[in-house]
C-alpha cells in the first residue's frame, strides 16, 4: 500500500500536514513521541522489534553528512534509519510534556 | 572434493562432520537477537573446534562446534543460530532458526537444550525474545551478556528473581571477558546428564504476534526482577561526536579507508614477496632432491607454482580481516557504513557494501568473504556479484605486460603521468564503471529492493579483544586455503596435463601439438573477431585458473621468460598481436571473471552453483562483447 519511498516524502508531508510531524522533521536532540508507523505491516513490525513502538520516545542524534541516514535513540539503543523510512514514522502532536513517557 | 558435488542444486547437504560422528551427541543451540554477543559466546565455548558452513539450501551461515567441556562423558555440540528478534518466519534467518528449533532442518538434530543470550544493557527490548523461546519448553539457560557494561554504567538486575519469573535459570555473563562462562558450562553438563528440569514460569508467556504486548510483558518482567537500565554510554556519545562530526567524520572515514586500502595493497607486498621467494626456494630444493622427471615437473612447475600463486594472497587476506575485525569489533564499521550509505545508495547499494568493495581492489576473494557483515540478503548478493569487477591485484601483471608492450609512454602531465599510467588508470575506472552499472542493473531487476528498509544498529564502542581477532583470522585463512586451494590445485593439475600430453617419444610435446594447443586452435575461430590468435587462446583458457597465469602461459608458448617485464615476451607479443587485439585483451581482462578462487568463494558464500554460473556467464559475455567492440573500433583507425 505505502511502498513508494522517495527521499522527498518527508518534505511533501511537511506541506500537506503541518500538525502531524514525522520523525524525519524532528530536529537533532529534540524528543518526540511516536504515534504510528505509516508503513506496510512487515516493515512496521521490523521497526517495532527495534523499539520504534507507538508511545515510545525517540531522540534524533548524529547523522551522516547531509543528515541522511540519521541515528535515533530509542528504547535504550541507537538505530540509524534513512530519511525515506523516518518520514513514515508519524509523531504525536508535540507538547512540552513529551518527555514524561 | 566431496563437498563439491553434494551441493550441485540439491537441497540436502551432508551434515557437518562433528554432528555425524556422535549421533548421540548432546546438541545445544545458541539463540539471541543481533548484536547480543552470540558469536563471542560461541567462540568462548568452542575455541577453535568449530566449522563454518551454510545451512542447506540457503545463504544463512551455519556455525557448529564442540564445547570445551571439563567432563567428557558426552560430546556437547553447539549450533550458533542466526541473530533474530522474533520467531515469526519472515526472513530467511528467522525461517532457519524456526526450522532448527523444530528439528526440521536436515542434518541437524533437534536441539536438546538452548542458550538464550540477551544483551542486559538493553533488557527491555531483548527480553521480548524470551517469550517465544521459553514456550518451546526445552531446557533453556537465559544468559544476560555484557554484565561488565551493565555494572560500569550503573545498571542492575536481580538474576534470582528473573529466574523464578521466567521459570528458567539465568546467568549474568560477560562473553568477551570470559566472566561467568563457568555457569554456562555447568548448565550444559547438567542438560547433557539429563538432570536439568525446567520449572513453570511464574508469569504467563504472551502469545507471539503482538509486539507492543510482548514489549509490555518484557517491561513488566524486568520490573519484577528489579531491572535498572544502565546510563547511556558516555564514551560512545563522545566518540560519536567526533566520528560522526559533519566535517571530521567524513575526514576520518577517508583516512581509515585510505589506510586500509594502502595497507592491503602495498603493506602486504613485502610479506607476499617473502612468501613468493620461499615458494620458489622450496621449488629449488625439490629440484635438487628429485631427478628430472615428469613427476618433478608436475610437482614444481604445476602444483607448487600454481598453489603458490594462491597462497601468496594469504598476507593480504589476513591483513584485510585484521582490519575488518578491528573495525567491526570496535563498533566503527557501523559508523563507516552510515557515512558511506548515501553514496552507495546512488548505485542501489547500501553503506555496508563499501568496505567489501574497496577490499576487492586487492582481491575479490576476501572481499566476498567480507560481505558477511551485510545482513540484507539482496544487497549482499549484489555486492558479491559486482566485487570481481573491481581491479584486483592479479590483473596488474597482465595489464603491465600488455601496456608496456603496446602503449607508447608519451608524457601527458610532465614526467609523472604518461600514457601508460593513464591507460592503467583508465582500466581501473573501467572496472569501477562496470561494477556500478551492474549494481544498478541488478537492483532494478532480479535483485529489486525487498521491502526491508535500511536499518543499522549502532553498537557502543568497545575495545576489540586479541582473542576474537585471532580466532577470526584463523577461521578466515582456513576457509580461504581449504576451499580456494582445492579448486585451484585441481585446475592446475588439469592444465599441466593438457600442456604435457600427448607425449612424443617419451617427451612432452611442443605446446602447439599438446592438448592445450589443440584447445587453443579450437577456440581460435571464437576469439578471432577480438583480434586474438590461438596462442592467446591457450592463455585465456589457462587464465581461468587465475588471471596472472596467462603471463606464465604466454611465456611458455613464446619460449621466453615467464615474467611480466621480460623484453623477449613483449617483443614476441608486439609481432604477434595487433594493437586492436592488445587493447581488446586489456578490456577482456577488465571484465572477465578469470579466477577459480573467486568462483569457488562465490559458490561457498551463496550456497550453490546458481549465482557463480550466472556471474561467470554475464562477465564473460560482457568481456567478449566489449573486447569485440574495442577491437573493431581500434582497427577502424578512429584513434590514429
Amino acid at each position: 500500500m505505502m511502498l513508494q519511498m522517495s527521499v522527498n516524502n518527508g518534505h511533501v508531508a511537511a506541506f500537506n500536514a503541518p500538525f502531524a510531524r514525522t520523525l524525519a522533521q524532528l530536529p537533532e536532540g529534540e524528543a518526540g513521541v511516536l504515534d504510528r508507523l505509516d508503513l506496510p505491516d512487515d516493515i512496521a513490525r521490523r521497526l517495532m522489534e527495534l523499539g520504534f513502538l507507538p508511545g515510545h520516545t525517540i531522540v534524533p542524534a548524529r547523522s551522516a553528512p547531509g543528515g541522511n541516514p540519521r541515528v535515533y535513540r530509542v528504547d535504550g539503543s541507537e538505530v540509524a534509519l534513512r530519511r525515506e523510512t523516518a518520514s513514515h514514522l508519524i509523531l504525536r502532536p508535540s507538547k512540552p510534556s513529551g518527555k514524561t513517557l | 572434493m566431496s563437498e563439491c558435488h553434494d551441493c550441485a542444486g540439491c537441497a540436502v547437504a551432508e551434515p557437518p562432520p562433528s554432528l555425524q560422528k556422535g549421533a548421540r551427541a548432546h546438541v545445544v543451540a545458541i539463540i539471541g537477537p543481533p548484536n547480543s554477543g552470540k558469536s563471542t559466546l560461541f567462540n568462548r565455548l568452542t575455541g577453535l573446534r568449530q566449522k563454518v558452513a551454510n545451512f542447506p539450501g540457503v545463504t544463512v551461515e551455519q556455525r557448529v562446534g564442540k564445547a570445551r567441556m571439563h567432563h567428557k562423558e558426552r560430546d556437547v555440540v553447539l549450533v550458533d543460530l542466526p541473530g533474530v528478534y522474533s520467531l515469526s518466519p519472515r526472513s530467511e534467518d528467522e525461517q532457519v532458526t524456526r526450522d532448527v528449533l523444530a528439528g526440521a532442518m536436515p542434518g541437524i538434530p533437534k536441539p536438546d537444550a538452548l542458550l538464550l543470550i540477551l544483551d542486559c544493557t538493553n533488557l527491555g527490548r531483548h527480553l521480548v525474545l524470551a517469550a517465544p523461546i521459553l514456550s518451546l519448553k526445552l531446557p533453556t539457560l537465559v544468559i544476560l551478556n555484557m554484565a561488565d557494561d551493565l555494572r560500569s554504567r550503573g545498571g542492575d538486575v536481580n538474576t534470582a528473581e528473573l529466574a523464578s519469573e521466567l521459570g528458567a535459570p539465568v546467568a549474568l555473563v560477560s562473553a568477551s571477558k570470559g566472566e561467568g562462562v563457568e555457569k554456562v558450562f555447568q548448565f550444559m553438563e547438567g542438560t547433557a546428564a539429563g538432570s536439568t528440569t525446567m520449572t513453570a514460569p511464574r508469569v504467563e508467556l504472551p502469545i507471539l504476534q503482538n509486539i507492543p504486548q510482548c514489549r509490555k510483558w518484557a517491561h513488566d518482567v524486568g520490573s519484577s526482577a528489579a531491572y535498572r537500565a544502565p546510563a547511556p554510554p558516555i564514551w560512545t556519545r563522545r566518540l560519536d561526536s567526533v566520528f560522526l562530526h559533519p566535517i571530521f567524520g567524513p575526514l576520518i572515514f577517508l583516512i581509515v579507508v585510505a589506510g586500509v586500502f594502502q595497507t592491503i595493497f602495498s603493506g602486504a607486498k613485502p610479506m607476499m614477496d617473502g612468501l613468493q621467494a620461499l615458494i620458489v626456494q622450496f621449488g629449488h630444493v625439490i629440484e635438487h632432491i628429485l631427478p628430472p622427471s615428469i613427476f618433478r615437473s608436475l610437482l614444481v612447475d604445476g602444483i607448487l607454482s600454481g598453489v603458490g600463486a594462491v597462497i601468496v594472497f594469504l598476507p593480504q587476506i589476513l591483513l584485510l580481516f585484521l582490519f575488518i575485525g578491528i573495525l567491526e569489533d570496535s563498533g566503527y564499521l557501523a559508523r563507516a557504513a552510515l557515512i558511506a550509505d548515501r553514496t552507495m545508495a546512488k548505485f542501489g547499494l547500501q553503506g555496508k557494501s563499501f568496505i567489501p568493495l574497496i577490499s576487492a581492489y586487492a582481491c575479490a576473494v576476501p572481499a566476498i568473504m567480507a560481505t558477511r557483515t551485510i545482513e540484507n540478503k539482496r544487497d549482499r548478493l549484489a555486492t558479491i556479484l559486482i566485487a570481481p569487477f573491481m581491479t584486483c591485484s592479479a590483473r596488474l601483471p597482465v595489464y603491465t605486460l600488455i601496456i608496456a608492450a603496446f602503449i607508447v609512454d608519451r608524457p601527458i602531465i610532465g614526467h609523472f603521468f604518461g600514457m601508460q599510467a593513464a591507460a592503467l588508470l583508465g582500466l581501473y575506472v573501467l572496472g569501477f564503471v562496470a561494477a556500478i552499472a551492474t549494481a544498478r542493473l541488478l537492483k532494478s531487476s532480479i535483485l529489486k529492493s525487498e521491502r526491508v528498509p535500511f536499518v543499522l544498529e549502532m553498537p557502543p564502542y568497545r575495545w576489540p579483544t586479541l582473542r576474537s581477532l585471532g580466532l577470526r583470522l584463523v577461521d578466515r585463512s582456513k576457509v580461504f586455503l581449504r576451499r580456494a586451494g582445492t579448486v585451484i590445485l585441481l585446475v592446475i593439475i588439469v592444465l599441466w596435463v593438457l600442456e604435457n600430453l600427448p607425449m612424443k617419444n617419451g617427451k612432452p610435446p611442443e605446446i602447439a601439438d599438446s592438448f592445450a594447443g589443440m584447445i587453443g586452435h579450437a577456440v581460435e575461430p571464437v576469439i578471432k573477431p577480438l583480434g586474438f590468435n590461438w596462442k592467446i587462446g591457450i592463455g585465456l583458457v589457462s587464465s581461468i585458473a587465475a588471471r596472472e597465469v596467462i603471463v606464465g602461459t604466454l611465456g611458455t608458448i613464446y619460449h621466453s621468460e615467464g615474467t611480466e617485464d621480460s623484453v623477449g615476451l613483449r617483443k614476441a607479443l608486439q609481432s604477434d598481436l595487433t594493437p586492436g587485439g592488445a587493447v581488446a585483451l586489456l578490456v577482456f581482462f577488465a571484465f572477465a571473471m578469470q579466477c577459480m578462487s573467486t568462483i569457488a568463494v562465490v559458490r561457498r558464500e551463496t550456497g550453490g552453483w546458481k549465482w557463480p554460473a550466472i556471474q561467470f556467464t554475464y562477465m564473460t559475455f560482457l568481456a567478449y562483447l566489449c573486447a569485440l567492440i574495442t577491437n573493431e573500433v581500434v582497427r577502424s583507425g578512429i584513434f590514429t
